[in-house]
């Protein structure tokens, strides 16, 4: 009885200090990367919520099929459906820039859960923050869908798998995975402004200012999400290896005894 | 050299200081454009450039401190669903020794 209590009283320690540390770090003002309200023309809003609904459907109906086998997918998609909102909340100051932006989250949800499921995520991600958080828009969520949900995620997880398949180890394909997830964000997001405000104007030069204009916050950024992607990676392979390996994350070979 | 409590606590104190000199004295930028989202200091600069400016969010919680407090909100309500799940997810081995403590026991 003693040592149940005990457990409860760690678990329940574990939980306050996790919890306090995301609301001191949460609490901040929006320093979005993600295209606002009104930023984009009707026509091209319409056009990039048509490319992202498919993906966001193909999420759900991934969803509903692991989980019918599988019990703990669930918690894992809930776990990490609320770390990539929490992050993709926070603000970070890049001090090479001088300014603020966050990471996505995006590349541990590519890598744990594949791109469908992580498209699905920061498409549930991006609506709250669009709705109540005056960080992005409802016009513009679609858009931002494509940039982080769909680009970042298929990013993250192709530059993962190429890693894996030249046996690279966890760690270092987590990180280039979070990495590029994270640049291929800014890169469709550039893209897409280009586009969207471009009017008469040649869209290369613009898209190239547009581009330097971000890297200086993006490209530290990038590095620091990447650290993440490994760390969080790393962190469930120590924990709960067997569910990296049902998410075909890694081998079952490669679980420690 | 065996890290102790006090060792921790000194590394800790030394790096926050570095880090507190780091962003006060290495930034050349203004004041006024210190710590920019790059949603202002990027995109809304480009669309201002080319005619557009972005409309007021369909709610709109950047009024005053009201921000802030949604963002607390949202990062306690996050940090407690993360936390829920993780103990959900991870903490079920103690559950399991836990088990195995009150059979062996026959609890």
């Amino acid at each position: 009885m003693n040592l149940r209590l005990k457990i409860q009283d760690s678990k329940l320690k574990n939980l306050s200090l996790f919890t306090i540390a995301f609301s001191l770090f949460t609490a901040n003002n929006a320093h979005a990367m993600h295209l606002a309200e009104g930023i984009l023309p009707l026509t091209w809003s319409l056009i990039w919520y048509a490319i992202a609904i498919p993906f966001v459907l193909y999420g759900i109906w991934r969803i509903k099929v692991i989980s019918k086998h599988d019990l703990s997918f669930k918690p894992l998609v809930g776990l990490l459906a609320a770390v990539v909102f929490i992050i993709s909340c926070m603000p970070v100051p890049v001090p090479t820039a001088g300014t603020c932006s966050h990471p996505t989250g995006i590349g541990i949800t590519a890598v744990i859960l594949g791109p469908a499921i992580s498209a699905l995520v920061a498409a549930v991600a991006l609506f709250i923050q669009a709705l109540f958080l005056a960080h992005g828009g409802i016009s513009t969520l679609g858009a931002n869908i494509v940039s982080m949900g769909v680009m970042g995620s298929l990013a993250g997880y192709i530059t993962f798998k190429l890693f894996r398949s030249i046996r690279m180890n966890l760690m270092i394909s987590g990180f280039f995975a979070g990495l590029f997830a994270d640049w291929a964000t800014y890169l469709m997001t550039s893209v897409e402004l280009a586009a969207g405000i471009r009017g008469e104007a040649p869209f290369l030069p613009l898209l190239t200012q547009i581009i330097i204009a971000f890297a200086p916050t993006q490209i530290p950024l990038g590095i620091l999400e990447g650290a993440m992607t490994a760390g969080v990676v790393m962190l469930l392979y120590k924990k709960r290896p067997d569910l990296l390996v049902k998410m075909m994350v890694i081998r079952p070979s490669e679980v420690k005894a | 050299m065996k890290i102790n409590v006090k060792n921790k606590r000194l590394f800790l104190l030394v790096f926050f200081l570095l880090f507190a000199i780091h962003f006060s004295l290495f930034t050349d930028v203004n004041a006024s454009e210190k710590w920019q989202g790059v949603d202002e200091s990027v995109i809304e600069k480009f669309a201002k450039e080319h005619g557009i400016e972005p409309k007021e969010p369909l709610i709109n919680t950047d009024q005053g401190d009201l921000l802030l407090f949604v963002f607390l909100i949202a990062g306690v309500a996050g940090g407690f669903i993360a936390g829920y799940y993780w103990r959900e997810l991870i903490n079920y081995k103690d559950r399991n020794i836990e088990k195995a403590y009150l059979r062996s026991k026959k609890l």
